[in-house]
């Protein structure tokens, strides 16, 4: 029987083994060096805020591998060799596959600041990184201050995550805007104020300069590059994005660059070799997407996808109208299309926000066709079946916002705001 | 694994840190409130019970108002759930197990022992508890208290003062809000009031709590309430046609175009707690495989108990001769008999495929009810059904069901199986209007096609154990029959996955294993099969 060996057990690794499972009768086996049973890694933040223990973070029971013959290996895989199809891990064993799935995921960066590898320092992306936290920031008699360095999405659950315990956090932005990278402007200043009124001390356009240690090698303070501010601190979270988790592949004859180069089948340059999730990388974006995309619903995605190539029927992995969803402390984010930072060529923003700073969109429209290219909403629930109909179809901007009341999914009883955005939508115009 | 698990079970670390001093004098208040009813129990004998009922009952809420007032409105509106499984209290921590040993100890000695609270026999004056509650008793129906009186009392007082919280907890969410006022009208209104003042009226008449259905009210059938409705004229007919209406007509249309929330979540008094005092408790309900197939064993087991037990008790009063009365123990036998193959026909023809592979077990419960009844009536006697006395078992559905399940087990064990393991389990009403939410109804919760990030927020905090997680991460929309209505899952996922609706009920079960988002090619091949 055909041997399907696969690194990691990520929602990636793990939507392949049960794709497999329900195609086929192969033998399967998951490796991974993190924990035992797959567990969701979106949720590790509601572990330490006490929403939720960990084992709830498990969307499966203990007894779903074995009754689906999926064969769990705890182990570190320390190399491949690709021409005898061995596995070598760090305790000295090796594991012999038919056809391999590199789903290795990603890890925090880490730029070369002084003082990066102290006690106390740490990423916010495995298991181990929250156990971490707990050590060192159980509480704020321990932790009296904590300094978060990077501004993205886990930044902002770790600033989020030490907040609940009543942890003083200094979040340090490097851009003058949070994530405006990504979010146009209206959306980025409502989210700097809305972090403020959590008193969290967001110091943008700053960049961590070194971390100073305690004479036992623990983190004491950090020093800021642009005002040499010294900054007293017990824990720094250093959060400025994740790259793929590839070192161990370096030595091995399969092609990579930022991450395993893999092809639209996923396959890696190495016969009987696939990588997806977060560690694979597009030779080029598709649909304007990014070569590595390090989200939750693409890496399932790709699992399912590579679990048909394997079980014989060969196809490509073809994303469709991009979507994506976040949460800033209290305030909700979806995102269906494409909406840029700044309009590009042709392009054009309507932007709306409620009077309680809380909720906003903003659509983004080609401004000769009128064509509907993508939404942000901020505090308001969308439907992403009907947004992706609209895409499809090249709805015009006109034709979302007189139907948006299609597209609401907010919990019933819910205040709407389809009016009030239909109007400024026509204000908007007529002052153009 | 989490290496918090054993703080909960520290009586002080991490809770007591969190808590302002605002809220330790607030928590003073409310003990004051609860001491004095605590001296009451110890006999001792107040100058100005009125006084010191007030006081009492008016310190335990001021004491909820005021902490709650500071847990929740010193931060901005959101979820408010850090800490939970923390404290020792929601976590089944210490705090938890005697919070847990106080309630059950209360609800053994209301149920089966009330002389403990004081409650006079034969005609004796009230002492104790219950005699402090004499004047509110006087105050809205003339006459003295009872266990049930002071139990109704601080039973609708938790749902206010509690209800309170929970709307401040939510105050983001008008859903929440909405239902909460719902219930605490029902309780305060139907459940407290309404049942004195028709006392007032009319003395004769049973107590009636005019939005408790059959069979969570399964006493309505029996003898004495029947006799004494039709006894009193045209109210008592009216109340008792009322009664009947109610499960016939009224329920399942409403259970057709809302699901059962509109009885569960919104009218219900043991909901009504549920929801409210018991709102801290919702994350304990067991989510594995095991449970739900324990659940849907036993509370189908006791919806079989109630009907077998409800015809049994009615056959029992009935006569034989046609001249008595135009309904005889064979016609009503037969008339119960055709309604129930009636609905199992009529599932089995119209819902075979939904019905899947519960199917089964539904023929099962049919067939075991069937074959119940008919060994009734030919073993039946004037008053023995079974062989045993129709009384007896009447008692005995009393007892094991309508006292120590639904109270000591289903409210006593709150902070240990979670706030609905009665509504989960046991309750017969429950099984009825899920089997209906199951299949005739437009009710549903979506799911936001391929947004679900596998959290398991909704999951953790669903009352009724359903692992909301399992569907919404496959696509799949939540139709299932325990779901409650609660809209907590929707209101605690962070990605916007979830929505309670009505609508069409085309397509409304929607098995997936592609979710949107994917090559549409792909969706299709492997959703077709
Ligand atoms: C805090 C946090 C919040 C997030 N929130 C969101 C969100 O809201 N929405 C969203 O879309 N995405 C979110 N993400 C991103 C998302 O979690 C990732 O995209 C996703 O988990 C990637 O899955 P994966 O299967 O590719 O890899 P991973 O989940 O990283 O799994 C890879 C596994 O492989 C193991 N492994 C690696 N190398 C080896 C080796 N050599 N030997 C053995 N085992 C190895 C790793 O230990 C790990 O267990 C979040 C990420 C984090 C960290
Ligand atoms: S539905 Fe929402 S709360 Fe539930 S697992 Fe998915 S994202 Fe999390
Ligand atoms: S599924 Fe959601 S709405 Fe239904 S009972 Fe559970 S938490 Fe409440």
């Amino acid at each position: 029987m055909e041997h399907i060996v696969i690194i990691g057990n990520g929602i990636s690794g793990v939507t392949a083994a049960r794709h497999i499972r329900k195609l086929s009768d192969k033998q399967i086996t998951i490796v991974s060096a993190e924990t035992d049973y797959f567990f969701s890694r979106t949720a590790l933040m509601y572990v330490y805020m006490g929403h939720m223990k960990f084992e709830h973070t498990q969307p499966y029971e203990d007894w779903f591998w074995e009754k689906n013959r999926i064969h769990l290996k705890k182990g570190y895989v320390k190399n491949i060799e690709t021409k005898s199809k061995t596995l070598q891990f760090a305790d000295g064993g090796s594991l012999q596959y038919d056809k391999l799935i590199i789903a290795t995921g990603s890890k925090p960066n880490k730029f070369g600041w002084p003082g990066q590898d102290l006690d106390g320092v740490m990423g916010m992306y495995h298991k181990q990184d929250l156990d971490n936290l707990e050590r060192y920031a159980p509480n704020n008699k321990v932790c009296k201050r904590a300094v978060i360095v990077g501004g993205g999405l886990i930044g902002i659950e770790l600033a989020e995550m030490l907040n609940s315990r009543n942890i003083p956090v200094t979040f340090l932005v490097r851009e003058n805007s949070f994530w405006n990278g990504v979010l146009p402007e209206g959306e980025s200043t409502m989210i700097n104020r809305h972090i403020k009124n959590h008193h969290i001390d967001l110091r943008l356009g700053n960049n961590l300069k070194e971390i100073i240690s305690d004479e036992n090698g623990k983190v004491k303070s950090i020093i800021i590059q642009e005002t040499g501010e010294e900054i007293t601190c017990d824990v720094v979270g250093l959060t400025a994005g994740v790259s793929p988790n590839i070192d161990f592949i370096k030595d091995s004859d399969i092609e990579i660059g930022r991450g395993v180069k893999v092809n639209r089948f996923l396959e890696t340059s190495i016969q009987d070799v696939y990588a997806i999730g977060d560690c694979a990388e597009q030779h080029e974006g598709i649909n304007g997407r990014r070569p590595i995309e390090a989200v939750w619903y693409t890496g399932r995605m790709m699992g399912e996808t590579v679990a048909q190539t394997i079980c014989g029927n060969r196809i490509q992995y073809n994303p469709g109208h991009w979507f994506n969803s976040a949460k800033f402390l209290d305030i909700e984010y979806q995102t269906y299309g494409w909406v840029f930072a700044k309009p590009r060529e042709n392009e054009a923003h309507f932007h709306w926000k409620h009077a309680d700073d809380t909720k906003c969109i903003t659509v983004c429209y080609n401004k000769n066709t009128n064509e509907f290219l993508g939404i942000n909403t901020f505090g308001i629930r969308m439907r992403h079946g009907i947004f992706d109909t609209w895409l499809t179809e090249k709805r015009d901007v006109d034709y979302v916002i007189a139907h948006l009341a299609e597209a609401n999914f907010d919990p019933e009883f819910y205040k709407t705001y389809e009016v009030d955005i239909h109007s400024a939508f026509k204000n908007e115009l007529q002052t153009v | 694994m989490s290496n918090k698990i054993n703080h909960s079970m520290s009586l002080a670390k991490p809770d007591a840190v969190d808590i302002s001093n605002k809220q330790k004098v607030a928590l003073a208040i409310g003990i004051l409130g609860l001491f004095i009813l605590v001296l009451a129990l110890f006999n001792t004998n107040f100058p100005n019970k009125g006084l010191f009922l007030t006081l009492s009952l008016g310190f335990i809420s001021v004491g909820i108002l005021i902490y709650s007032r500071d847990a929740y409105l010193t931060k901005l509106e959101g979820i408010k759930n850090d800490g939970i499984w923390f404290k020792s209290i929601s976590s089944r921590g210490v705090w938890g197990w005697i919070l847990g040993v106080i309630l059950t100890a209360f609800y053994i000695v209301l149920y089966f022992y009330p002389q403990y609270l004081g409650l006079g026999k034969d005609g004796a004056s009230n002492t104790g508890l219950i005699s402090l509650f004499d004047p509110l008793s006087n105050l809205l129906s003339g006459r003295n208290a009872s266990q049930w009186f002071v139990y109704g009392t601080l039973y609708t007082i938790a749902i206010l003062a509690f209800g309170y919280k929970f709307m401040l907890k939510y105050r983001h969410n008008r859903y929440e809000q909405l239902r909460t006022v719902s219930v605490m009208f029902f309780q305060l209104g139907f459940a407290f009031l309404i049942p004195e003042f028709m006392y007032v009226m009319n003395s004769d008449l049973p107590y009636y709590d005019l939005k408790s259905v059959w069979p969570l009210n399964y006493y309505i059938f029996d003898e004495w309430s029947v006799k004494g409705f039709l006894s009193n004229g045209n109210i008592g007919l009216g109340l008792i046609l009322f009664g009947i209406i109610s499960i016939f007509v009224i329920t399942p249309i409403l259970t057709y175009k809302y699901g059962k929330r509109w009885y569960c979540s919104w009218v219900c008094g043991c909901g009504g707690l549920a929801e409210t005092a018991g709102d801290s408790f919702r994350q304990l309900s067991s989510k594995k495989m095991s449970a739900w197939k324990l659940e849907r064993w036993l509370i189908h087991t006791v919806l079989v108990f109630s009907v077998v037990m409800t015809v049994a008790m009615v056959y029992t009063y009935l006569g034989y001769d046609h001249n008595a009365f135009w309904l005889t123990k064979g016609l009503f036998i037969g008339l119960v008999i055709g309604f129930l193959t009636l609905v199992f026909a009529g599932v089995m023809y119209f819902k075979r495929k939904e019905f899947g592979r519960d199917a089964k077990y539904g023929a099962i419960g049919y067939f075991v009810v069937i074959a119940l009844l008919v060994i009734m009536h030919f073993t039946g006697t004037t008053d023995n059904v079974f062989f045993i006395k129709g009384s007896a078992l009447r008692s005995a559905y009393g007892v094991y069901i309508g006292s120590i399940f639904s109270g000591v087990i289903g409210t006593g064990f709150y902070p240990i199986l979670g706030n609905r393991s009665w509504c989960r389990f046991g309750c017969p009403m429950a099984a009825i209007l899920g089997f209906q939410q199951r299949l005739f109804s437009k009710f549903r919760i979506t799911t936001n096609g391929g947004q679900c990030i596998s959290c398991g927020n909704c999951s953790n905090s669903c009352e009724m154990g359903i692992d909301v997680r399992a569907y919404a991460q496959k696509g799949e929309n939540i139709v299932r029959s325990s779901c409650v209505g609660c809209g907590i899952c929707s209101a605690v996922c962070p990605r916007g996955v979830l929505k309670l609706e009505n609508d069409t009920m085309e397509g409304r079960i929607n098995p997936t294993e592609i979710l949107l988002g994917n090559d549409v090619d792909l969706m299709d091949l492997v959703n077709k099969k």
